[in-house]
């Protein structure tokens, strides 16, 4: 029973971490149908310039929790930047071009970043600093659950609650609504379309950047490349959820992650990422819009 | 005036892309030494780089702009020269004689390097046609298509190395394994749509990759096969440079193959069937079309050619292990396919050309290869959204005096 | 409009077609030394440094005024560790004219690349391609390599923790990779021959997965005393970091991939006490100090990945070509196997499967921040 607890435990944590990148996924796929590849760059961008400014500021001497407070806030702000560009620059000349258009472009988007960061910085893998200490309270389950995994389910929790309420009940969130429903008849009752999609992007690639921090900090390593397979499993836990659905891309994850770790514990994990993929495959053959997902009828 | 306002809005810009690019860019921390270097200099090539970026990439937005605003005729006349061309069957078959003749010529004046390189882009002319049947033709978006490739270039190591057997002989067995690999993913998969299908896709191609690299026994795992032999040449052994030629043209006759039965398949009832499936899927079924054959005959076709090429990949490059099936391969299939102009031959044989010779030309950019490949397959999908050359569609006017013509 | 348009297409195939064109009756100028491996993609960080190292070594023997008065070209070609890739890599060095190449770094990148060097008569040395093949099958004349194979580090290592740390319950991990699953499956053959202990757990990891807390508890509940993990350090850090944060207390034994400074540096004070084989006591060898210090004072880092093993083989082709006075293969395999040569590796000279000869292998541990050798 411990075992499973134990499993249980880590398939929890690895599933928020999912959760967190697939937020951003399935927030841009809900508002412009586009699966925006380079959104696991915008992780790893995050990530990086989270790095950058703590240990810039630790070398200056900073206290830590200032340094957790900027770093996280420079991931943040950067990481929306390169968010809001990136959409600017590959994604919005493509709006009105044919369907997979912006899927080779965001293709070509994620190649890119990945190089740009190798050449800027190094090819080579950071020791990540501990952001997250260990707190004395949790040592008598220590071996079992982490600081750093409680910290990363309780922020996963409370930016889904916070996206929720944005997305429920403000006027942005209204307009995103309108416009993931119908773009045309959004600009027909005059909201600022273009402007949507930015803020969408925008709030996406914040939440990339905090999951970056946070991953980070509990693998304490980065290098250019972590970007590209936590964008495939995030990817694959907001289709299993119910692309567009933002508590899908929650339950996906998860769904995802503890699938992966009692596959790991009870049979193998050389075949990890098998069970993943056939558990989404089985999901969908039942339920084709994934779990959360609305299913589609079609009026003629 | 204008200028003024367009210098002010492109220094904007690289003020932006300065503050964009600083963490990045500008500062290099050792966290072990402890000491952070700042490279300003960084800075200021971000700042001119972009200015000049910014002010290159508007004028030829504004010409463009300009053009499509005064010349509109012209340009439209200009965008379908090369159907034009091809719209007269005798300028066609000149054409097509003479790329011929350059590229049965090709290898008498290139190095072996050069012929290698192309038989590599041949190849991926004949896998972007195959992929071109799944998503140009029938409109499912199929990420995992490399799953088929590998299927293809497993079946020739394994059967090689266990049994012997030759080129000639795994060729339809490799085929056909990845045909019945295409049905296999097919079934489950009819009822999804659109981007549900390109995820199971895309955990199909990777579950046969894992399965590959885990299944030791079977695949001999991440090591990978070796040695795995040559085509032979009516039982001659060829040695290395006869060989790259000779599967030089043995691609060249593989792609005259697959144009000409892709040519005649659009054309065929089972062709049009794809097209209305994909124009609309119900209007396709309350016409009568069985969409299950229909989208089960496409997903096995399209593997087929997958297959095949595999089996020339294994012989090609004599190794082969898992590492060569990624997803990014998968990407840059269907990336030829989308570049080339959906569902239009010419534009898929130019998209692989220049999607693979790229890479490999870029070369001489040393570092900044990859860097420049992503930036440009970004730029082209921004400046020519609908492909190289987008596929035509057919429609007939009747008009009164003259027959039934074709129009663009 | 559309002639220049044509035009100007053609004057730009032709210029690709120009520039691409190898560069022919330049030989003779020059010694070309090729260098092929993965500079960019995922296993960009393993490629790189070995490019650094022969820059260094190319450029002090060029200040010098080159070899027999010849000065030495690089050519640096990427091969991003794929098979197919690295074919056309091969055939673009040879038809360059590439006389000796340092690569590859991959071992399935390095097999498919061989049969185009061999065909050529180019000599072939590799810092990092371990698979054991490659100089016992024969079938390469013209490979060798600055790396122990995967069975003689897997040999040490088995005998190290059975020896002299007398465990009996080892957990073997690989990270799914040719030169991790090579070593652990050797690993793990070794140790079930020796019928002294017992492998209760032989796994793959996923690399680059964001979290290995369920195989580290797997690993807990199989009560192995002892991980022997077969791969590179960036897996190996992550999974040292969880087992301490899970409060696992197993030792950690590892191979080659991992006895490289970004280990300890990105594993922080989790390192310590961990256990790695590889080349003996290069700590101490000035000449690895050397090499080191004169990749900080050129690039502003700590070197990565296979740096030394490259320096060693850069080092190694020079003398050859040096002492051989050509670049034919068979003069320059003679030299190779019977002039010594100093390298940061040690004193080496190579065997006739082309194996170095002379490069000790001892085991590491990790003690206050540094590897340290122990007998």
């Amino acid at each position: 029973m411990d075992y499973f607890i134990e499993l249980f435990c880590s398939g929890l944590t690895r599933g928020a971490i999912y959760a967190l990148i697939a937020l951003g996924y399935t927030m841009v796929y809900g508002i412009i149908g586009l699966i925006n590849f380079a959104h696991g760059e915008i992780y790893m961008i995050g990530a990086f310039t989270s790095f950058i400014v703590a240990t810039v500021l630790s070398i200056y001497g900073f206290p830590l929790l200032a340094i957790v407070v900027l770093a996280g806030l420079a991931a943040v702000v950067w990481s929306s930047a390169y968010g809001y560009t990136v959409e600017k620059i590959a994604y919005k000349p493509l709006r009105h071009a044919p369907r997979l258009s912006p899927l080779i472009s965001a293709i070509g988007m994620s190649i890119f970043l990945q190089n740009y960061v190798l050449l800027a910085q190094t090819s080579d893998f950071l020791p990540f600093p501990t952001l997250i200490p260990e707190f004395a309270f949790m040592e008598p389950v220590a071996h079992i659950v982490g600081s750093t995994d409680i910290v990363i389910l309780i922020t996963t929790t409370i930016m889904m609650l916070i996206l929720t309420v944005v997305i429920k009940g403000t006027k942005v969130g209204k307009a995103m609504r309108a416009t993931s429903q119908d773009r045309t008849m959004a600009m027909l009752v005059g909201i600022n379309v273009n402007r949507i999609i930015s803020v969408t992007f925008i709030i996406g690639s914040a939440l990339a950047a905090v999951g970056g921090l946070l991953i980070a900090s509990h693998i304490g390593q980065i290098n250019f490349f972590i970007g590209f397979l936590a964008g495939i499993k995030a990817f694959t836990a907001a289709v299993l959820g119910g692309i567009g659905s933002i508590p899908g891309a929650v339950l996906g994850g998860l769904v995802l992650g503890l699938t992966e770790s009692f596959a790991t514990g009870y049979v193998s994990s050389d075949y990890e990422d098998v069970f993943a993929f056939s558990l989404l495959v089985f999901i969908l053959i039942f339920k084709p819009s994934g779990l959360l997902g609305k299913a589609e009828t079609k009026k003629v | 005036m204008s200028l003024l306002k367009e210098m002010k809005k492109g220094l904007f810009t690289s003020l932006w892309f300065v503050f964009l690019t600083f963490p990045l860019m500008v500062i290099k921390v050792d966290p072990i030494e402890r000491v952070v270097r700042w490279r300003w200099e960084n800075a200021l090539y971000v700042a001119v780089g972009t200015f000049l970026m910014y002010l290159l990439v508007t004028f030829l937005m504004q010409r463009k702009n300009a053009r499509a605003a005064t010349e509109t005729e012209v340009d439209a006349d200009r965008e379908s020269f090369i159907h034009r061309l091809i719209a007269s069957p005798r300028q066609k078959y000149l054409l097509g004689g003479a790329l011929l003749a350059v590229a049965i010529a090709f290898p008498f004046f290139s190095s072996s390097y050069q012929t290698n390189v192309m038989t590599t882009a041949l190849m991926y002319v004949v896998l972007g046609l195959g992929l071109n049947i799944v998503v140009g033709m029938a409109g499912l978006l199929d990420l995992g298509y490399v799953a088929f490739y590998a299927v293809g270039a497993y079946s020739y190591a394994l059967l090689n190395h266990h049994f012997g057997l030759g080129f000639w002989a795994v060729l339809p067995i490799g085929g056909g394994l990845a045909a019945i690999f295409g049905i296999l993913l097919g079934f489950p998969v009819l009822r999804l749509r659109g981007d549900y299908l390109a995820i199971v896709t895309l955990g199909f191609g990777e579950i046969i990759r894992l399965i590959l690299e885990n299944w030791g026994e079977f695949s001999k795992g991440p090591s990978g096969i070796s040695n795995i032999s040559r085509p032979g040449l009516f039982g001659l052994e060829l040695n290395l440079d006869a060989a790259i030629i000779y599967i030089y043209y043995l691609m060249i006759l593989f792609m005259i193959v697959t144009i000409f039965i892709v040519n005649r398949l659009q054309d065929s009832r089972l062709g049009r069937a794809w097209i209305a499936l994909r124009e609309d899927e119900i209007a396709c079924q309350a016409m009568g079309i069985d969409k299950r054959k229909t989208k089960l005959v496409a997903f096995s076709l399209g593997a087929f050619w997958a297959g095949i090429i595999g089996v020339v990949f294994a012989a090609k490059t004599t190794f082969i292990n898992p590492a060569s099936f990624t997803f990014l391969e998968s990407a840059i299939i269907l990336a030829i396919v989308v570049l080339g102009g959906m569902g239009s031959i010419i534009g898929v044989i130019l998209a692989a050309l220049i999607l693979i010779l790229l890479p490999e030309y870029l070369r001489a950019l040393s570092e900044y290869r990859m860097l420049a490949f992503g930036a440009i397959l970004v730029a082209m999908m921004v400046f020519r959204p609908q492909g190289l050359i987008a596929n035509i569609r057919r429609t007939y006017i009747f008009e009164k005096e003259k027959s039934p013509a074709e129009k663009s | 409009m559309k002639l220049m348009k044509t035009r100007k297409f053609v004057a730009a195939a032709a210029l690709m077609l120009a520039i691409s064109a190898p560069v022919a009756g330049m030989a003779g100028d020059t010694i070309k030394f090729g260098v092929a491996g993965a500079h960019s993609g995922d296993l960009a960080s393993y490629g790189l440094p070995s490019v650094n190292a022969a820059k260094l070594v190319i450029d002090q023997v060029n200040a010098k005024g080159g070899i027999n008065g010849k000065k030495i070209e690089m050519l640096v070609e990427d091969d991003v560790c794929k098979p197919e890739v690295a074919t056309n890599t091969a055939t673009k060095l040879v038809s360059q004219g590439a006389e000796v190449v340092l690569g590859h770094i991959c071992s399935g990148a390095t097999k498919s690349a061989l049969p185009i060097y061999k065909n050529a008569n180019v000599l072939v040395m590799s810092p990092s391609a371990t698979n054991p093949e490659l100089t016992y099958s024969g079938e390469y004349p013209n490979f060798f390599r600055t790396i122990a194979p995967d069975d003689v580090q897997a040999k040490v290592d088995v005998e190290f923790a059975l020896n002299k740390l007398g465990y009996t319950k080892i957990a073997v991990i690989h990270d799914k990779g040719d030169y991790g699953k090579g070593f652990a499956e050797f690993a793990k053959s070794f140790l079930d021959k020796s019928g002294k202990a017992e492998v209760v757990l032989f796994e793959g990891v996923t690399p680059g997965a964001v979290d290995y807390s369920a195989i580290v508890q797997k690993i807990k509940k199989s009560g192995a005393q002892a991980v022997m993990f077969g791969g590179y350090h960036p897996e190996a850090s992550k999974i040292i970091g969880m087992m301490k944060k899970k409060r696992l207390d197993a030792a950690f034994i590892s191979d080659d991939g991992v006895k490289d400074d970004t280990f300890i540096k990105v594993a922080g004070a989790d390192a310590e006490g961990a256990y790695a084989s590889g080349p003996k006591d290069t700590t101490k060898n000035p000449l690895s100090i050397k090499a080191k210090e004169e990749h900080k004072a050129a690039f502003g880092a700590d070197p990565g990945a296979f740096f030394e093993n490259a320096y060693a083989a850069t080092l190694a082709m020079v003398n050859a070509i040096e002492k051989a006075g050509s670049t034919d293969l068979e003069a320059l395999k003679k030299a190779l196997q019977t002039e010594k040569v100093d390298t940061p590796l040690g004193n080496i000279y190579f065997d006739k499967n082309g194996d170095a000869i002379g490069v000790g292998f001892s085991v590491y541990q990790v003690q206050n921040g540094k590897f340290v050798e122990l007998n």
